[in-house]
Formats: structure tokens, C-alpha cells, sequence
């Protein structure tokens, strides 16, 4: 069995009320000590007030190659964007 | 610098999607772990973040020596957390050398093994409390001005590594800036010890940057791919224009007689330092490369009981659930 720590994603919330962002991975035996060296290695100056560990194999992840069908779509409606549409300024603020 | 004489390896990809690859570097696109690369940009990318992470690593050692010998509580504390720094940028540099497909384990075990190479400035000692200034001032001073433009280097996991790292380290240059000049605006001994510890880490500071450009065969691969931003001379350049006023306003000297304002260049002309000396403390014969490497390996051996505890430990647990439920 291979005996290298498995390799955790590290979420960090920056302030209350903002979402969790991911910083970056880190080695750990299990959640309880990624956690704990989450917070040694990302937190030292006051960057978070939580933080999320997952383990980096349970993370589902589109494929680069997947680019085109997935986003490509999107491209060609405008009509999604209030900026689509003119409204006159006798309307006022909308 | 932290990476120095780093080696591009040769391509032998498809030319158009090297072509391709080059189109999108070019375009100022960030290349991710997942998208296609040459197996070039890849091994030398290993080879860069590699040695750079193990320089954070090995660079503890010179500075940890002097822990527990701080002259005040507060300066222990100052350098204790610098130190922990250098721990967390050495993890943030392994963490983006594994996105390329080599494991935590075997990075460490090229280090130990003497097949990839730290920072040529680390195999110097750090004699006396003055260095402990000398070299958060010039050597991490130097190493900023390599890591700033890395920030904008092609490889997303590299460049937002040197991000996070950059935001640290000018904590270390000013707190290392501060503790000499301390020494410097102190008594005669104490300025004396500072003029000291500049003479000795000057030059090891001017070869961070790596040969000069004349001798540097591995960068216009690495420049293209841009996994170097800027020549080894213009880095050296702009670290000797930077810290002249610096070392005037200390009221030390920089142990180089050479040191000359140049009109027509805008720039201070400096002496090269003894490059057969670099070269030697590159292939292991440094006054420390030995005592490093043996603390290195030492470290790594005596803490194989606690990584396989608690990964024992981790599994007895997940089996207990498992078996529970």
C-alpha cells in the first residue's frame, strides 16, 4: 500500500458572509489533520474564519477538452445580459 | 535564483500543437494541470517549482539556527514566523509541482538524494545574529525580485503560488532590513558585525541570480514558454541599483570596490563575483552543502514514525466507520 499522505483541497471563507474559495491542497493523514494544517499553512494572517477540506480524489472535474460544447453554447445569447435590452431614461432606474 | 541554471528540456511534440501551445502563452493564457503541454515545458517546470520549493525548505535551516539565540523575545518571534513562512512557500511550491505528475515522496526524495539541487546562498552559514538581518534584507531582498514577475509565469498553479508568496515576503526583506539597521545605527561592535555579515553574504547574493547571461544556455526556451521572466543579468542589475541607497542610508559599504554610478546606463556598474566559486558550491562543495543535506535526511528519517502513525491511525479509524456502519 502506497504510504504518502493522501492530498486534500483547501476552502477557505475570507469574511462572514462571503463564499468558501478554493486556496490551494495540501498533504494530510485524515480530515481532522488537514484541517489543522490548513490552518497553519493558509490562516497565519488572518485570511479565513472557516475553512473546508476535501479530499482531492472525490473532486469531479470537467475536462479541458470539454471546453467548447460546454461554454460555447452560452456565447451566442445576448439576450441573457440586462444590457441587452434599452431602456429609455424617462424610465428611469430598472 | 531560487531555481538556478534550471536545465529546459528539449521537446519532441507535435509541431502543431506546439505551435498551438506557444499561441496561447503568447496570448497571455494561464496553461492549467489538465491542458495539453510539451513533455518539456512539463519536466522543466518540475525541475524549476521542485528546486525552488526545496529552497524554501533547505532555507529554513540557516535561519532556524538562530531560534533560540534571538536577543529578544521579540525578534524570536519575528524571525519564528518567517521561518514558518519559508515552511508554508516551500508546501505552496510542492503542492504546484504535483499538478505535473510527480509525487510529494519523490520530490523529497530527489532532494535528499542530492539528484535536484536548492539555492546556491543556503550552503553558507549563518555565523552570528547579523546575518540573521544580512539575509532577510539581500537574500530574500534578491528573491522578491525573482518571485514578482513569476507572479505572471504561464503555469496557473506556479503563478498563483508566487502570488501567495510574494504577499509574505516583503515582511522578511523589511524585518531583515530592520534588524540590521538596528545593528548598524548601534555600538562601534555592533555596526562592525553588520559590515561583517554584508561582506560575507554580498556576493552569494549577486550569484542567486544565477551565470551570467553570457553562460546562461537554458533560458531562451524557458523565456518563450515563460516560465523565466527576465534574463539573470537584468534581475542581478536591478538588485544592485536597488540596494546602493539602501546600504548608504545604513552607512555600511558593499564589499566591492567596483561599485560605480554609470551615466549613460543609469545603473550602478558592480564586479562579478567569483564564478568558479558558484560553480564549485553548485556541484556540493560549499562550506555547508554537506551539514544541509545530512539535516535534511536526518529530518526526513527521524520523522518517518510520526507520517506512518498517523496514516495507521487514519485507516484504523475509516475501517472502524466502514465496520460500523
Amino acid at each position: 500500500m502506497k504510504n504518502e499522505w493522501p492530498l486534500w483541497e483547501i476552502f477557505i471563507r475570507g469574511q462572514h458572509g462571503m463564499s468558501h474559495r478554493h486556496v490551494g491542497s495540501l498533504h494530510a493523514p485524515d480530515a481532522e489533520m488537514a484541517i489543522k494544517n490548513a490552518r497553519d499553512v493558509y490562516t497565519r494572517r488572518n485570511e479565513g474564519v472557516s475553512i473546508w477540506a476535501v479530499e482531492a480524489n472525490h473532486i469531479a472535474a470537467s475536462s479541458p477538452s470539454d471546453k467548447g460544447p460546454l461554454y460555447e453554447p452560452s456565447e451566442s445569447k445576448v439576450y441573457r445580459h440586462p444590457t441587452f435590452f434599452d431602456i429609455p431614461d424617462e424610465v428611469g432606474a430598472m | 535564483m531560487y531555481a538556478q541554471m534550471v536545465k529546459s528540456e528539449a521537446t519532441t511534440d507535435d509541431p502543431e500543437k506546439l505551435a498551438a501551445f506557444q499561441a496561447r502563452i503568447d496570448a497571455g493564457e494561464k496553461i492549467e494541470p489538465k491542458d495539453w503541454m510539451p513533455v518539456g515545458y512539463r519536466k522543466t517546470l518540475i525541475r524549476q517549482i521542485g528546486q525552488h520549493a526545496h529552497s524554501e525548505i533547505v532555507g529554513q535551516l540557516p535561519e532556524g539556527n538562530w531560534i533560540t539565540r534571538a536577543p529578544t523575545l521579540e525578534r524570536k518571534a519575528i524571525l519564528l514566523a518567517k521561518v514558518q513562512d519559508e515552511a508554508g512557500h516551500g508546501l505552496y511550491l510542492y503542492c504546484a509541482a504535483e499538478t505535473l505528475g510527480v509525487s510529494r515522496d519523490e520530490l523529497t526524495e530527489m532532494l535528499l538524494d542530492g539528484r535536484m539541487k536548492y539555492s546556491s546562498i543556503f550552503n553558507y552559514p549563518t555565523l552570528n545574529w547579523a546575518d540573521m538581518g544580512a539575509v532577510g534584507w539581500l537574500v530574500d531582498g534578491a528573491a522578491i525580485l525573482n518571485q514578482v514577475p513569476l507572479q505572471r509565469t504561464s503555469f496557473g498553479p506556479y503563478s498563483r503560488a508566487m502570488i501567495r508568496v510574494c504577499k509574505e515576503e516583503s515582511f522578511h526583506a523589511r524585518q531583515g532590513f530592520d534588524a540590521i539597521r538596528k545593528m548598524a545605527e548601534g555600538t562601534p561592535a555592533q555596526k562592525k558585525m553588520a559590515q561583517d555579515a554584508v561582506n560575507r553574504l554580498w556576493f552569494p547574493a549577486l550569484m542567486m541570480f544565477g551565470p551570467s547571461d553570457a553562460d546562461s544556455v537554458h533560458s531562451t526556451q524557458s523565456m518563450a514558454w515563460k516560465i523565466k521572466m527576465n534574463t539573470n543579468d537584468e534581475l542581478r542589475q536591478k538588485f544592485v541599483d536597488q540596494t546602493v541607497p539602501q546600504i548608504e542610508f545604513l552607512g555600511l559599504d558593499l564589499p566591492d570596490p567596483g561599485i560605480k554610478w554609470n551615466e549613460e546606463r543609469g545603473s550602478y556598474d558592480y564586479s562579478d563575483p567569483d564564478w568558479a566559486e558558484f560553480f564549485d558550491v553548485i556541484k556540493g562543495n560549499g562550506p555547508c552543502n554537506v551539514d544541509r543535506l545530512a539535516a535534511r535526511n536526518k529530518a526526513w528519517k527521524d520523522g518517518q514514525w510520526v507520517r506512518d502513525g498517523l496514516l495507521a491511525h487514519a485507516r484504523k479509524k475509516a475501517a472502524r466507520k466502514v465496520a460500523a456502519e
